[in-house]
C-alpha cells in the first residue's frame, strides 16, 4: 500500500481551522487566542525542523549522530521538568533529579525493548530508536514532572505535618509517606489512563498514524501494546526514581525537613 | 567511646553542680533501683539570633524558658529536637545528639508543638494500640476518644492529646512550647499537675517553653529567661 503523501498547501486548510477557532475566541473573548497561535506555530516549526533532522539522520544512520540527537531530547525533557514545577529544588538538582530519572528509565527501558523485543539491525536503526525514545521521554517527562510538582508542592504545604511527625520520633521515609504515595499516583495516573481507555475511548495516536501509513492493524495494535506497556513501565520507574530522589533532598542528613531547599518559579 | 561518655556525664555533673549553689534544688541522682538518670544538657547552643546558650535540665525536672515572642523560644526548642541546624552541643544522659539517629534522637526528646498536627481522619490512628486504655482521667476524655474523628476536636482538646500521644512515646526529655496556650483556667492547673506527676514519676527532664508567671511559679524548678541573644537564669521568684 501506498501512502498517500499531503501537499503543504492543504496542511494550510487545516491551519485555516485552527485560525478560525483563534478568531472567534478573540470576538468571544475567551483569552484563548494567544496561547493557541502561539502553540500552533511552534507546533508546525518543530515538526518541520525535526522532518528535516530525521531525513537527514535517516540518511546517515551513524550511532553518534542518533546518540546526539537522543542526548539533546534528554535536555529539553530535562528543562521542561524543571519548567513544570510550581516549586522546584534550588540549584542543579531539579534539572539533575528529573532528567537523571528520565535517563535511567526511559533510555534502559527502550535499548531493552529495540534489542530484546523489537530486534532490528543495527539495534539502533533510527527508523525504531528515536520515534520510540520519543515516546518513552515524552510520557515520562509527563509523569516525572507531575510527580515531582505534586511532592515539592504538598511538603511545601503539609510541613506542620511533617515536622509533627518528626518530633515524634518517625524517620522520614515515614514522615513522608502518605505524601510519596500522592505524588506516585499523580505521575502514574495518566498512563493508567490511557492504558484503561485505550481501544475503547480513545485510538492511540501511534495506531492511528501506523495504519494511515499502511500497515495491517494487526501488527499496528501489536506494536500499540508494546508501547503502551513499556511507556508505563518507563513512566513509572522514572516516577518513583524522581520520587526518592527528591524526598531525599528535602531532608538533611539528620533528617530536617530543609524547605530552604526549596525555590518558588 | 565509654570513656568519651564518662567524661560528658562528668562534665553534664559538674555545669548541674554549679546549677545547685546558684540556688535550684535538684533530686538525688544515686537513688538505688531506679531508672538511670538523663539529663539534657545544652552546651553553647546557637541557633537564630541566640547565642551561647548553654544548660542543664536534670532528670525530672522542669526548666521554664520564657520571653517575648519571636525571640527565638521555639527556634531553641526546635534545635534541642534537632529540627533546625544548630551549633554547640546538645546531649541527653551523656550520649550527644549526633552519635545516633535524629529520628532516634527524637523519639527519646520528644518536642511537642504550640499548634499539633493531625494526618489521620480517627484520633485512634496516632496512638499505640494500647493507648486508649491506659488514657489518663485527668485529661478529661472517655475512653471512646480513640474513635473520635479528629476534625470535631477543639483545639484544647487537640493540645491535651498531644501531650498523651508524646508522653506515650516514653520519652526521656520533653521539649513542650506553651503546653496549655488553648486551655482554660482551670483544666490548666489540672494538666499542670498531671503533667509534672508523669515528669516525675518517669523522670522526664522537661524544657517547658511559658509565659504565664503563675504558671512558671507553680511548675518551674528552674527559670530562663532570653535576653536579646542570650538565655540568662532567673534567680528567686518572680
Amino acid at each position: 500500500m501506498e501512502v498517500i503523501d499531503l501537499a503543504w498547501w492543504k496542511l494550510g486548510l487545516a491551519a485555516l481551522l485552527v485560525l478560525a477557532l483563534g478568531v472567534s475566541g478573540y470576538i468571544a473573548r475567551l483569552g484563548i487566542t494567544r496561547s493557541l497561535l502561539i502553540a500552533a506555530i511552534r507546533t508546525v516549526i518543530q515538526l518541520a525542523l525535526i522532518g528535516l533532522v530525521l531525513e537527514a539522520l535517516f540518511a546517515s544512520s551513524a550511532f553518534y549522530w542518533i546518540a546526539l540527537l537522543a542526548l539533546v531530547m534528554l535536555l529539553i525533557a530535562g528543562r521542561e521538568v524543571v519548567a513544570r514545577q510550581g516549586r522546584r529544588l534550588q540549584g542543579w538538582w531539579a534539572f539533575g533529579i528529573g532528567t537523571g530519572a528520565m535517563f535511567v528509565s526511559s533510555f534502559t527501558i527502550t535499548v531493552l525493548a529495540l534489542t530484546v523485543v523489537i530486534g532490528p539491525d543495527p539495534w539502533y536503526a533510527p527508523q525504531y530508536a528515536i520515534p520510540l525514545l520519543g515516546m518513552m521521554l515524552g510520557n515520562t517527562m509527563t509523569g516525572v514532572s507531575l510527580a515531582l510538582d505534586r511532592l515539592n508542592e504538598s511538603v511545601w504545604q503539609q510541613r506542620g505535618v511533617i515536622e509533627n511527625r518528626l518530633m515524634l520520633g518517625q524517620t522520614w521515609q515515614q514522615a513522608l509517606e502518605d505524601i510519596r504515595r500522592d505524588a506516585m499516583r499523580s505521575g502514574m495516573m495518566p498512563s493508567i489512563n490511557a492504558m484503561a481507555a485505550a481501544g475503547i475511548v480513545s485510538l492511540p495516536g501511534m495506531m492511528t498514524g501506523q495504519i494511515l501509513a499502511g500497515s495491517p492493524p494487526a501488527v499496528a495494535v501489536k506494536y500499540q501494546i508494546l508501547v503502551m506497556l513499556i511507556i508505563t513501565a518507563a513512566t513509572g520507574f522514572g516516577a518513583v526514581m524522581a520520587v526518592s530522589w527528591g524526598g531525599r533532598r528535602l531532608f538533611d542528613d539528620r533528617e530536617r525537613l530543609r524547605l530552604d531547599r526549596l525555590v518558588k518559579s | 567511646m565509654k570513656v568519651r561518655r564518662l567524661i560528658h556525664t562528668c562534665y553534664a555533673w559538674l555545669v548541674a553542680g554549679e546549677i545547685l549553689c546558684n540556688g535550684v534544688t535538684i533530686m538525688d541522682p544515686a537513688g538505688h533501683g531506679e531508672p538511670i538518670l538523663t539529663e539534657l544538657l545544652l552546651e553553647n547552643v546557637s541557633v537564630g539570633a541566640l547565642s551561647e546558650v548553654s544548660l542543664v535540665v536534670p532528670a525530672g525536672q522542669v526548666a521554664c524558658l520564657s520571653g517575648p515572642s519571636g525571640s527565638g523560644k521555639s527556634r531553641l526548642l526546635r534545635a534541642v529536637a534537632d529540627l533546625e541546624p544548630h551549633g554547640g552541643g546538645i546531649s541527653l544522659g551523656g550520649t550527644r545528639q549526633q552519635e545516633m539517629p535524629a529520628h532516634q534522637w527524637r523519639s527519646r526528646v520528644v518536642m511537642v508543638p504550640a499548634d499539633s498536627q493531625w494526618w489521620f481522619d480517627v484520633v485512634g490512628g496516632h496512638f499505640p494500640d494500647d493507648a486508649g486504655s491506659r488514657l489518663p482521667p485527668a485529661l478529661g476524655f472517655p475512653s471512646e476518644v480513640m474513635g473520635w474523628s479528629v476534625s470535631r476536636l477543639s483545639s484544647g482538646e487537640r493540645q491535651r492529646l498531644a501531650l498523651w500521644r508524646a508522653l506515650s512515646l516514653q520519652p526521656e526529655a520533653l521539649l513542650l512550647d506553651e503546653p496549655t496556650a488553648n486551655l482554660d483556667g482551670s483544666s490548666t492547673e489540672t494538666v499542670e499537675t498531671w503533667l509534672l506527676e508523669e515528669i516525675r514519676r518517669r523522670h522526664i527532664a522537661t524544657l517547658w517553653i511559658a509565659h504565664d508567671p503563675g504558671q512558671i511559679h507553680r511548675v518551674a524548678d528552674a527559670h530562663y529567661r532570653i535576653n536579646g541573644t542570650r538565655v540568662e537564669p532567673v534567680h528567686g521568684s518572680d
